[in-house]
């Protein structure tokens, strides 16, 4: 069965169609990106999905129960990381975490977590005084300490600098080689297509586009286009056979800055929330 | 290779309301802002204001017990109030929500930090109010018997309506104006600055709707030098039984309001 199965997922705000009729699956052990602009829904779905808001219609089943009336057994299967908190500013990331561990039946070791999120140094740093980056490694150590089955992130590393993000996408690999199911959301493509298994573009509360990162929205089987420098300036030409393409023109000799290109995932993604 | 090993049974309610009440604490007395006002301002104003009120024993065993019950009430309704708008507004409680923790074992937490904080700042105005104006401490096991229940009481109650009227407010501080609000009117309706006798009927009436009088008439029993005292109340009397049904009262309908008006987040779900 799969981690998470949504179908014509709604939701609306005082009129706003936040969400309007999303379906997901998510395999058990996937590695799934929720990909949008600001304003797309990604954070009223995973919500949702976490139990924390309510839904006007569609079927929802998350680790086999419906959040709406998850309790805490199935709560002790999830781990989630919000999009935003400042919470337990003064306690130490130490404390904090052991705090945490207590909630749960069969917790991770809190030195261990602590460890593997990369904040060993920060053990005893009051979290209050964490820079934005290890504030949320935090987020994400409170977030797995309860050993969960699958793990939700909300834009995690929105407001990262570049290092900072690159770490955090090995914490995030590293937890996916441990087996943990993670549902995340981003509006970053190149995380989409550095950490997700499968990703579904989410742009005005609907699905536009689901695949892996290699095919999302026909890339694969895009046509391609050969551009060379002829007499007449440069000269492209839309095929889907580069090939053969290439070894008509090469026959009348050298052909001059030569490339061949298909739309890159950030073509088709423009394209998609256009 | 999964983890899925997470099902075991999950701790129990109480055991996490401890863990919650040291953490809660924890918290509190690391910030200062706590220290100030909700330790330690009772005992300052007790120190001002008693150097103008108290000119004699019997006025200073009176005025100490009225600012215990007001400091207690500062602790619990608007201390506790103002803490739980500030777990909402900080994701303590979206955080909270999304683990296997009871809302009973967050509430228990929190009536922990309010007794061990009024705890802290009674005790600190008692020693105020012992050296600077000679008041003595209960002397019988009555009387720290009635102590004890009216302080649980009063405690919980009004636990119970901070917590209740927190859902109301959007921010740490719009909290602090609904809380304190009805604290300062009620505290000059309820016979903390000015004794009840001397209100009109009217004022008498509303001040004694709530908790607070209540709380303070019960403090007056325990620390008035002798029961000749009692003349000096409204009623003439010290009523205990009807302090026990009028807290017990709003301790009810606390828990009735907290379970119908209980926000997690400030965000429409
Ligand atoms: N609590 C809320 N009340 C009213 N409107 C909301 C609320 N949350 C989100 N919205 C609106 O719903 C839409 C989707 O928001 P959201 O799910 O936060 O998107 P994302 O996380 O993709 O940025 C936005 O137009 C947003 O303004
Ligand atoms: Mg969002």
């Amino acid at each position: 069965m799969n981690a998470i199965r949504v179908r014509g997922l709604r939701k609306a705000y005082k009129g706003h169609q936040a969400v309007a009729g999303v379906d997901l699956d998510v395999a058990r052990g996937e590695v799934f990106a929720v990909l949008g602009p600001n304003g797309a829904g990604k954070t009223t779905t995973v919500e949702i999905l976490e139990g924390h808001r309510g839904r006007d219609s569609g079927e929802v089943n998350v680790l086999g129960v419906d959040p709406a009336e998850g309790n805490r057994a199935w709560r002790s299967r999830l781990g989630i990381v919000l999009q935003s908190a400042t919470d337990a500013a003064t306690l130490t990331v130490r404390e904090a975490v052991r705090h945490y561990a207590r909630y749960y039946g069969n917790p991770r070791d809190p030195e261990e977590v602590i460890e593997l999120v990369g904040l060993a140094e920060k053990a005893k740093s009051r979290a209050g005084t964490l820079s934005g980056g290890q504030r949320r490694r935090l987020d994400v150590a409170l977030g797995i300490i309860g050993r969960p089955e699958l793990v939700f992130l909300d834009e995690p590393t929105t407001g990262f600098d570049p290092e900072a993000r690159r770490q955090f996408w090995g914490l995030i690999r590293l937890l996916a080689a441990e087996g943990t199911t993670i549902l995340l959301t981003t509006h970053y493509l190149d995380e989409a297509e550095a950490l997700a298994d499968r990703v579904a573009v989410l742009a005005g509360g609907r699905i536009v586009a689901e695949g892996t990162p290699q095919t999302l929205g026909g890339r694969a089987h895009a046509d391609a286009t050969v551009r060379w420098m002829s007499d007449r300036g440069y000269t492209e030409i839309k095929t889907s056979e580069p090939t053969k393409v290439i070894a008509e023109l090469s026959r009348h000799g050298e052909l001059a800055e030569l490339t061949v290109t298909r739309p890159s995932l950030e073509d088709v993604y423009l394209e998609l929330i256009a | 290779m999964t983890t899925v090993t997470s099902e075991a049974a999950v701790p129990g309610t109480l055991e996490l309301g401890l863990a919650r009440g040291a953490a809660e604490l924890r918290e509190f007395f690391r910030q200062k802002e706590n220290l100030i006002f909700t330790v330690s301002l009772p005992a300052i104003l007790m120190l001002l204001l008693g150097t103008v009120y108290v000119h004699e024993a019997a006025a200073g065993q009176m005025f100490a017990a009225s600012m215990i019950g007001a400091g207690i009430i500062s602790t619990s309704f608007v201390g506790l109030g103002i803490s739980v708008v500030a777990d909402r507004e900080d994701g303590t409680l979206k955080r909270l929500r999304g683990t296997p923790m009871p809302f009973t074992s967050y509430f228990i937490g929190k009536i922990i930090l309010v007794f061990v904080s009024s705890l802290f700042e009674a005790v600190l105005l008692m020693v105020v109010a012992m050296l600077r104006f000679d008041v003595e401490l209960p002397s019988t096991a009555e009387k720290w018997f009635t102590f004890g229940w009216v302080f649980l009481l009063g405690v919980i109650s009004c636990s119970l309506i901070g917590v209740a009227l927190s859902s109301i407010a959007q921010s740490t501080r719009s909290a602090s104006g609904v809380l304190n609000l009805p604290y300062i009117v009620l505290q000059f309706l309820s016979g903390v600055f000015i004794s009840q006798a001397v209100l009109p009927e009217s004022l008498r009436v509303a001040g004694s709707l709530f908790p607070l009088k209540w709380v303070c008439q019960g403090f007056r029993s325990v620390f008035a030098l002798n029961d000749g005292y009692a003349v000096m109340e409204a009623a003439g009397s010290w009523e205990l039984g009807r302090i026990a049904l009028v807290l017990g009262a709003w301790t009810i309908a606390g828990l009735v309001l907290v379970t119908r008006t209980f926000r997690w987040t400030n965000e429409a779900s």
